[in-house]
């Protein structure tokens, strides 16, 4: 699909490049207002609390399987601990809250900060390394972390979590106790933290992401600093992971050193392997998936693996790939068809 | 932090002996169900995501076994060969579909089987935790060496694990059968124009890895408490042990085994809480200095 844009665009010339280019970021935007604004309204006509806490769920876990796509599906580096960045979101957050009563956006901001700092030393030895390696490595530092938050129990509550609650001071008007302020604050991060991530997948940064996907030994002849652009994205990515986890934090008031198991980093790939890595918003539709499975699934049986093994069954080897790539693929194919038949 | 309690421990020969077998014990389970990985990981190129769920069976299925017969060979026999066919069933009738696939699809098989096999598990012999029990044989005066305990268990374990590895190591490198399960992992496509049926090979190969694993359970049932979801640690460690030793390696897979063994049996002492982070730091270090494990080929 890529390859096929790149194509087209090429045969545009320059000019129509930017324009294209230009167009397309408008239209991003207009979708994510409009997506805001009927997530805006949703309270309105369904006014029921267990709807809103799925869509602020639905953020948390959305903007986590996103940011992982950036890695898996973009950038073709399969990281197995993308869940420690959420883990540390949700930590970083909740700790910044309950230890100096700082306000909420500095909170937020020194968490992404300290996020930035940590992905940039785990990224700066782990993306060296290839494939199988890497997820690995990336998985020994995410059970680094879960096993630093269950020993230092002084600091993280140890297994207990961090409990107590997360103070919220109201900042601005914006009261994040109440249950509808912090439905829209999710809702507002989930659609900027996608807008921001489609910016990056659609910049030529997003493009020279693909082609070290594709190939990056020719990428590196070509005069691209393979290391440094995927330590790049993998610092980006660990920051919306993280702005994840704050969600998380803020959902549940407190965080459990679950948030940083590799569990959590399984889950990603699973929703991301649910909804497919090759369009933009397939871990967004895998992610809605995933907890709408889970949520009916545990409410029927008791057998919960059953039923989601078979699933998962049936999209690896019935499907091959995931629902928004075979819904693409079967679009494309039928779209082909109509237009042999017009000729 | 307890470095009092391991300074401790180094000085006297007592706990040294106590501490270095139940590392050895750690590491010759952990080696039994790693060479198992190892092995698939080496021939199939395919992480055995599921490998833990053998270890479960290998054990609950001794168990059963144990409690219908009260026969401890038939015991480990029926965890082995229980283990072995399954390990045949689910390479021919699933792994094998998405060999050509993502590798991400392959992890996916694998996990959606971890979630059911914890289940299929949790509905035979039901949630709680169960336990085998030590057979009569071993239930004698354990040993005492320069003051340390050492049960006569623990030393039938080491024999099983010790003479596995050298059957193994052995086999692959002088008979006629390992040398074609090294082509098969070296160049399939040679091997089948050949005339050799290389799906059998694959199968076989990943039923060896699933008997070695589920043989490792039933060792491990008469020690360890029986629980559905017990193989996920297991599982983890031996990954970590793959990893440390090289993918693909025996050799590194024994030596892997018996670090981390080590690493946890006198870690728990000076690091009771951080025991864990410690392997971790140790895999984050060897993969840093050899990305490909200690004894891994590099790679190109």
């Amino acid at each position: 699909m890529t390859e096929l844009q790149a194509g087209r665009t090429d045969s545009l010339g320059v000019s129509g490049v930017e324009l294209k280019s230009q167009r397309g970021q408008y239209l991003d935007v207009l979708v994510a207002l409009a997506a805001f604004v009927v997530l805006a309204i949703l309270p309105v006509f369904f006014g029921s609390k267990a709807l809103l806490d799925f869509v602020i769920r639905c953020s948390a876990f959305g903007l986590f399987a996103t940011s992982l796509n950036l890695l898996v599906g973009y950038t073709g580096l399969i990281s197995f601990g993308h869940g420690m960045f959420f883990g540390l979101g949700a930590y970083g957050f909740g700790l910044l809250m309950q230890r100096t009563g700082v306000s909420i956006p500095v909170a937020f901001a020194s968490t992404l900060l300290i996020t930035a700092v940590v992905a940039a030393v785990i990224g700066a030895i782990c993306v060296r390394l290839k494939e199988i390696y890497f997820a690995f490595v990336t998985l020994a530092f995410q059970m680094l972390i879960h096993s630093t938050i269950l020993s230092w129990t002084s600091l993280t509550g140890g297994d207990q979590g961090l409990r107590g609650g997360i103070p919220r001071p109201v900042f601005m008007g914006l009261d994040l106790s109440n249950h509808l302020h912090l439905y829209l604050t999710s809702c507002a991060l989930l659609v900027l933290g996608l807008l921001l991530m489609r910016q990056i997948t659609q910049s030529p940064f997003g493009y020279t992401l693909r082609m070290i996907r594709d190939n990056a030994n020719r990428a590196s002849f070509i005069g691209i600093d393979v290391w440094r652009a995927k330590l790049m994205i993998f610092v980006l990515a660990a920051l919306f992971a993280s702005t994840g986890g704050m969600v998380m934090a803020l959902f549940v008031s407190g965080a459990y050193p679950e948030f940083a198991y590799w569990t959590i980093s399984g889950e990603g790939i699973f929703i991301n392997m649910l909804g497919g890595i090759t369009t933009f918003l397939g871990p967004m539709v895998g992610t809605v998936l995933l907890l709408t499975l889970n949520d009916t699934v545990t409410r029927l049986t008791e057998y919960y693996g059953i039923v989601l093994g078979i699933v998962i069954l049936f999209f690896a080897i019935g499907l091959r790939k995931g629902l928004m790539d075979f819904a693409f693929d079967w679009y494309a194919q039928r779209r082909d068809q109509v237009r042999e038949r017009a000729r | 932090m307890d470095l009092d309690a391991l300074t401790g421990c180094l000085a006297s020969t007592a706990c040294l002996v106590t501490q270095t077998t139940s590392g050895l014990i750690i590491g010759m389970l952990l080696f039994l169900v790693a060479v198992g990985l190892t092995l698939i990981f080496g021939v199939l190129k395919v992480v055995n995501f599921s490998h833990g769920a053998f270890y479960m069976f290998g054990a609950y299925f001794a168990m059963t076994a144990y409690q219908m017969s009260g026969s401890f060979a038939l015991a480990m026999l029926c965890g082995a060969a229980g283990t072995a066919i399954l390990g045949l069933v689910f390479e021919r009738v699933f792994m094998s579909r998405v060999y050509g696939a993502n590798v991400l699809m392959q992890l996916l098989v694998c996990y959606a089987f971890v979630l059911i096999f914890d289940d299929v598990v949790r509905m035979v012999w039901g949630p709680e935790f169960r336990s085998m029990g030590m057979p009569a044989a071993f239930q004698v005066m354990p040993l005492f060496i320069a003051g340390g305990v050492i049960p006569p268990y623990y030393l039938l374990l080491i024999g099983v694990a010790l003479s596995m590895a050298l059957i193994l190591g052995l086999g692959l490198a002088r008979t006629r059968i390992g040398k074609i399960i090294r082509a098969a992992a070296h160049n399939p496509g040679m091997v089948s124009a050949l005339g050799i049926n290389t799906g059998l090979i694959y199968g076989g190969v990943f039923a060896l890895g699933g008997m070695l694993a589920g043989l490792a359970g039933a060792l491990a049932a008469p020690v360890r408490s029986l629980t559905p979801g017990m193989g996920f640690s297991v599982l983890i460690e031996s990954f970590i042990v793959t990893v440390i030793g090289g993918m693909g390696s025996i050799l590194g897979a024994l030596i892997g085994a018996l670090l981390i063994g080590l690493i946890r049996s006198f870690g728990s002492l000076g690091f009771p809480l951080f025991t864990e982070g410690l392997m971790y730091l140790f895999m984050v270090i060897v993969l840093v200095a050899r990305p490909s494990g200690l004894f891994g080929k590099e790679i190109a």
